[in-house]
């Protein structure tokens, strides 16, 4: 399968484990990645909220671009917030006609043209909805046995259900739990799956930020969730890289390791913990979880090498 | 007739005894409502059961509560509806959340919604001198407020919101979206002191978390979130308030940053908002102290090296540079040009919907001030096809 893939900024600029381990599970799946290398940033609902139509000529860019790759590939990112934001702009210029043009009047000057009716797709909906979580299984070579993952998806990926094309067709709310099922996985329960992580008030109101972070860290600890997983990096650095920050405001232990969507593939398709990046978290996941018991499960050699490699 | 189970949520504070569930079979057609349900199982089996109610017909906004964990109008949901959504085949209700339970279903609406309500002066203060006869105000202001005129003060959206879970001072989806449609309004004299009063507020609107529990929660299409955005754009574009939450200096330092890199700087993104939008922000005070606060993540990332030094003083140089100027440009086109050009959804529709009618022009949803943003929301504005299928 061919897809225009969209890295997104902070993939590569604050998780460059999260592009690193993309382009490491791409090829196991038969996944080739025609990489967007001149888009810009989604602008993160940030922009949309400067100036409308700067955030929208930006996005109508960047599909313009990954159709000018292939008219027929869907395009793939690999994070909830450019999910959430690029839709929110492609829903406006799939809207209206006269938007539309008006949008690209901006973007004519550099021989771009956005066409309406562009697939837009984060990896797990992809993986679920036209990958296929049987074709997913077949290539599972260390099922996650033992492994008990708490779903955490990022508000712009679940939110507003409609926008997103949510339903009882499409229940895109539930495709991680699918997924880490069908990885092996256990899927762990807890009340912040779906809430979010705090990340765009950390410069404005910290506390609340961390608090947030650290709640759902806290719940999905008491929920004895070996690991959270996540389709979003910027839930990641409030997840993760904020952690310890999050201890101080809650004023208890967390603890709690945090895996790319990713990283958690490649585990499950036998990759190595250091090839995924998972030696570069702030709170480093071998810590926590004993992979010699749980994640390997079932792997004769090389079991003690991976717990003390990554 | 068909019989469905209610799960109801219990609770009487004075009793001095714990929460608890109660289960009830009421006998209803489908398409009733599961404050129907709700009646009748009081009316049958228990008539204990506390819940607020008057019109049954999603105007008054008293049955707001929680179904399978959804906020929303009782009168409002369907049984069918509330029973696809029921995880064991039974109909969950419980009372709205952030506020206090005064019986059962019955939230303390005056201890948290009416009294932030209150909090952004809910009135038009009129520009004087008063017009002998009527105000004339344009056509595109009146439907610009619209939107957030459509609230009927349920509080669902309070029942959901994030940042005032970890944050009860946080004034609100529902009261900022009334803030919005008197700050909105041509006709009212005080514009820039309710924006500065609400940018400075440190549970303001810079409290937003983004997360769209509110747009997802209301029954109306009000779109409280946009709202605030709205709020935001008004601070920071027609009145350059430069706020002590640091809302203005993130965002033009995100502009910024874009605009010169084409992709995001996380690395500058942090100082930056705490010191100012320039290369020399991260030395000012403010961010120098947030800076040491942050030194111990700073040094473990070093450490794992997820951050290197290069990458957190040289900008990214991910895209080729004619890319980067070409982003550059377009700023400078969209953004220099000051006029802002806006789609509110809410207000024009879609394509699809509006066949045979005359296509509304872009420029006829914006604002005067342009301050209009894109939300679906409202019944019957529903694409037939999702774009992103």
């Amino acid at each position: 399968m061919k897809v225009a893939y969209w890295p997104g900024c902070v993939s590569r600029g604050f998780t460059p484990e999260l592009h690193g381990s993309m382009e490491h599970i791409a090829p196991l799946l038969d996944l080739e990645l025609v990489e967007l290398d001149r888009a810009s940033c989604c602008g993160a609902g940030v922009i949309a909220e400067h100036n409308q139509e700067l955030a929208d000529t930006l996005n109508a860019r960047t599909f313009a671009l990954a159709q000018q790759a292939g008219s027929e590939l869907t395009m793939m990112n690999i994070c909830s917030t450019c999910q959430g934001a690029q839709t929110e702009c492609q829903e406006r210029l799939d809207a209206n006609a006269q938007y539309r043009a008006l949008v690209n009047e901006n973007l004519a000057e550099y021989g771009l043209e956005y066409e309406k009716g562009l697939k837009n797709k984060n990896l797990l909906w992809l993986l679920v909805e036209d990958y296929g979580l049987d074709e997913l299984r077949k290539r599972v070579k260390r099922p996650l046995e033992n492994l008990k993952v708490g779903p955490f998806y990022g508000c712009y990926i679940v939110r507003p259900t409609d926008r997103l094309g949510i339903d009882d067709d499409y229940p895109r709310d539930t495709y991680l739990g699918l997924l880490i099922e069908a990885l092996g996985g256990t899927v762990i329960e807890y009340a912040g799956a779906q809430k979010c992580c705090g990340f765009p008030i950390i410069t404005m109101n910290k506390e609340a930020s961390l608090k947030q972070a650290g709640r759902h860290l806290g719940d999905a600890a008491d929920a004895d969730a070996d690991c959270l997983v996540t389709p979003c990096p910027l839930c990641h650095l409030n997840l993760d890289l904020q952690q310890p920050l999050a201890e101080r405001v809650m004023g208890r232990e967390l603890n709690m390791p945090v895996l790319h969507l990713p990283q958690l593939i490649g585990l499950a398709l036998g990759l190595e913990p250091k090839e995924l990046g998972l030696g570069r978290h702030i709170v480093k996941p071998t810590s926590v979880i004993d992979w010699t018991t749980s994640v390997i499960a079932g792997v004769d050699d090389g079991s003690g090498a991976l717990a003390a490699s990554a | 007739m068909a019989d469905f189970t209610l799960r109801i949520r219990r609770y009487d504070p004075e009793s001095g005894e714990a929460p608890y569930w109660d289960e009830h079979t009421i006998d209803l057609e489908p398409h009733r409502s599961v404050l129907e349900g709700i009646l009748q199982a009081k009316a049958r089996f228990d008539g204990s059961i506390g819940i607020r109610c008057s019109c049954r017909a999603a105007i008054c906004g008293s049955c707001g509560v929680r179904i399978n964990g959804q906020p929303g109008l009782a009168c409002h949901t369907h049984l069918d509806k509330a029973l696809k959504g029921a995880k064991d085949g039974i109909i969950e209700v419980e009372p709205m959340g952030n506020m206090p339970i005064i019986k059962d279903l019955i939230v303390d609406m005056d201890a948290v919604h009416w009294k932030k309500v209150q909090r952004v002066t809910p009135w038009l203060i009129n520009k004087l001198p008063v017009p002998e006869r009527e105000y004339i105000v344009p056509h595109e202001n009146m439907v610009d407020v619209t939107q957030s005129m459509a609230c009927i003060q349920c509080g669902a959206c309070v029942s959901d919101c994030l940042s005032m879970e970890v944050d009860p001072l946080f004034i609100g989806p529902a009261a900022l979206a009334k803030a919005y449609r008197f700050a909105g309004d041509p006709r009212d004299a005080q514009q820039e002191e309710r924006i500065r009063d609400l940018a400075e507020d440190p549970h303001g609107i810079y409290d937003c978390t983004h997360c769209f529990k509110c747009i997802e929660a209301c029954p109306k299409g009000v779109a409280p979130m946009s709202q605030i955005m709205r709020l935001r754009r008004i601070a920071t574009r027609t009145h350059h308030i430069v706020d002590r939450n640091n809302g203005e200096r993130h965002e033009s330092a995100f502009v910024t940053l874009v605009k010169d890199h084409g992709l995001l700087w996380e690395a500058e993104l942090l100082p930056r908002s705490h010191g100012g939008d320039s290369f020399f922000g991260k030395f000012m005070p403010k961010a120098a102290l947030e800076l040491v606060d942050s030194l111990p993540v700073i040094a473990k990332g070093l450490l794992r090296r997820k951050v290197t030094l290069g990458k957190s003083i040289l900008p990214p140089k991910d895209l080729p540079k004619d890319a980067r100027a070409e982003i550059t440009s377009i700023f400078e086109k969209v953004d220099d040009r000051g006029e802002l050009r806006e789609l509110n959804l809410y207000i024009s529709g879609y394509d699809e919907d509006l066949e045979g009618a005359e296509t509304p022009s872009a420029s006829a949803a914006a604002g005067a001030q342009g301050q209009t943003s894109a939300e679906s929301g409202q019944p019957g504005m529903t694409p037939e096809e999702s774009p992103t299928r």
